[in-house]
């Protein structure tokens, strides 16, 4: 599939957006939540920043985005309309949250309830970005049970690594925030490394032999393709990549998303206050480039089965 | 809606396409191009059309596979176009109800007023059918000739989808195949029609017929085993004597 930069973006962004409000939430609920104000608005602008951006940079590609607005209507079938209606959702009670936070000076009380409802949506929008992709039965490398854990596990990552940068950069320090931003490095590492090992041993059902029907005359093999250039489909959904440049697009997002963070947390948590928080910033932000290569490579590396007709094979 | 008919078991219009029969001419794609870029999906993009790299949207792809066993070969043409599914998942994923099938016929159709052009639906789609209209920033698709088939101020004999009424070979049939007496099914039933990629579960509503088993022996055809064999005719004149003088010795 064609890694178009817009959603690649809009991904990892919004992921990073929900991820960090879904850990504001349940520690606001918690009662470990800061009610420092200015704390509250930077860290408040970060994640709805983060998802806004992501939220807009997604109506890039759309050749009308002025009708986008039509999306939030299909919720009943759609998975991307109902991205779109959980997205819009969570505004409401991230900004009640943040209103309490950043104007009363208060993350306790009804205010850690909104936390928590912005916890459950931001889990709720999640899922369904990862569902639009899950859903989709012609990409056998999305269709199946490795990809919401992932899309999971690495917004829960990336939102925790945020966490811990900024509460560092104010000088607090969240009790367990390091150790869980800790834990959703092993386990969205162990999701991403389960989703690499199924999709290289994966044989998807359909072959050339299906698409055509014609298995039972024999082995079919592409004689003449249909066009002398590349139409819509070869361009959108015909995307390859060599074998060698993915094993080393992989080992680059396993440094950067899940090593060098990880190596950079523990090197925080045996050094002093203002190194510590420099470590855990850096540590935040070179997990984006892995998981912006990351989510690349998601792309890059699945296969549609429109491609059988074009002489290509859907297994690795 | 996005949502998909309730109704079933009612009129489901989709073409019969004969791998056998058909000769790999692009008629039908090139007859297609040329009534959807002026029907109810116009324009389609045409871009360079004569230049180094063409590219624009057709509904129909006109593929070549050989297909190889059993020691031979053939050479099968495959058109491709939209197979108006039963479960049409472009249909489903669409988050604005620009895509829809049809409750009355079966026809999967994009209203391009209400399209954001996400593509999604074509990501959807295992198939190929739709194809992205840089132009207008809608998806396109096969609408299967509903312009034509429904159209009573062109004549009855041309209510048919475009490329069913060029196919030089008749490989292409119209017809509705939700009544299992119509021509179309029978000939579905007669001749072992099939569904593409069956595994996805999209239930095509078009179906192909297989190429006709190959005839490899003499008398499948009516010829004799072994020709008999060829007897040296007596030579005549002079050219005949110095043939047999210079055979003899």
């Amino acid at each position: 599939m064609h890694p178009a930069l817009s959603v690649i973006f809009f991904t990892t962004l919004s992921g990073a957006g929900y991820g960090l409000l879904f850990w504001l939430g349940l520690y606001a609920l918690a009662g470990l939540l800061p009610a420092d104000r200015l704390f509250g608005a930077v860290a408040m602008v970060l994640a709805l920043g983060a998802v806004s951006i992501g939220l807009l940079s997604s109506t890039l590609h759309l050749g009308h985005p002025e009708r986008a607005w039509r999306a939030f209507s299909q919720w009943r079938t759609s998975w991307l309309s109902r991205e779109g209606v959980a997205a819009v959702a969570t505004y409401v009670p991230a900004l009640l949250f943040g209103a309490g936070w950043v104007l009363f000076g208060s993350t306790g009380g009804v205010w850690a309830l909104t936390g928590l409802a912005c916890a459950i949506l931001a889990v709720v929008t999640v899922i369904c970005t990862a569902w639009i992709y899950r859903s989709l039965k012609p990409i056998p490398r999305w269709h199946n049970h490795w990809v919401m854990p992932n899309y999971l596990a690495l917004a829960a990552m990336t939102g925790a690594l945020q966490l811990v940068a900024l509460s560092g950069l104010f000088g607090y320090s969240l009790p367990g925030a390091d150790l869980i931003a800790l834990a959703t490095i092993v386990a969205a590492m162990l999701a991403k490394l389960g989703y690499w090992r199924f999709i290289d041993d994966d044989s998807p059902a359909s072959t050339p032999e299906s698409a055509t029907g014609l298995g039972a005359l024999g082995k079919v093999r592409l004689f003449e393709a249909p066009h002398t250039s590349e139409n819509y489909l070869l361009k959108e959904m015909g995307f390859q990549i060599a074998r060698k440049h993915a094993q080393k697009l992989r080992r680059i997002a396993l440094a950067f998303a899940f090593a060098l963070p990880s190596l950079l947390l523990v090197i925080a948590l045996a050094l002093p206050g203002a190194v510590a928080a420099l470590c855990a910033l850096l540590a935040a932000e070179i997990a984006m480039i892995g998981v912006l290569t990351e989510r690349w490579l998601f792309f890059a590396e699945a296969k549609h089965a429109v491609t059988l007709y074009y002489g290509r094979s859907l297994a690795a | 809606m996005t949502s998909l008919p309730e109704t079933t078991g009612g009129k489901r219009l989709g073409l019969v396409i004969d791998l056998d029969v058909c000769v790999g001419c692009h008629a039908c794609a090139v007859n297609c191009k040329e009534w959807n870029t002026g029907g109810v999906a116009a324009p389609l993009t045409d871009r360079d059309p004569y230049g180094q790299d063409p590219h624009g949207v057709w509904f129909n792809r006109i593929h070549s596979f050989e297909v190889s066993g059993c020691g031979t070969s053939r050479t099968v043409n495959f058109p491709r176009s939209c197979l108006h599914c039963e479960q049409p998942a472009c249909v489903t994923v669409c988050p604005t109800g620009a895509s829809y099938k049809r409750a009355e016929d079966g026809i999967v159709l994009v209203n391009e007023d209400l399209c954001i052009g996400c593509k999604l639906c074509s990501w959807a789609c295992p198939y190929g059918a739709r194809e992205f209209d840089s132009d207008a920033g809608v998806m396109k698709k096969c609408t299967l000739c509903i312009d034509r088939i429904y159209n009573e101020t062109i004549d009855p004999a041309s209510r048919v989808p475009a490329c069913v009424a060029t196919c030089p070979t008749s490989a292409r049939h119209f017809g509705d195949l939700g009544d299992p007496n119509s021509a179309v099914s029978k000939l579905v039933r007669e001749r072992g029609g099939y569904d593409l990629m069956p595994e996805m579960g999209y239930q095509p509503t078009n179906k192909y017929l297989p190429p006709r088993a190959r005839r490899t022996e003499a008398a499948e055809i009516g010829a004799a085993p072994q020709l008999a064999p060829v007897e040296p005719a007596p030579g005549a004149g002079f050219l005949g004597w110095v043939d047999r003088l210079l055979s003899n010795g």
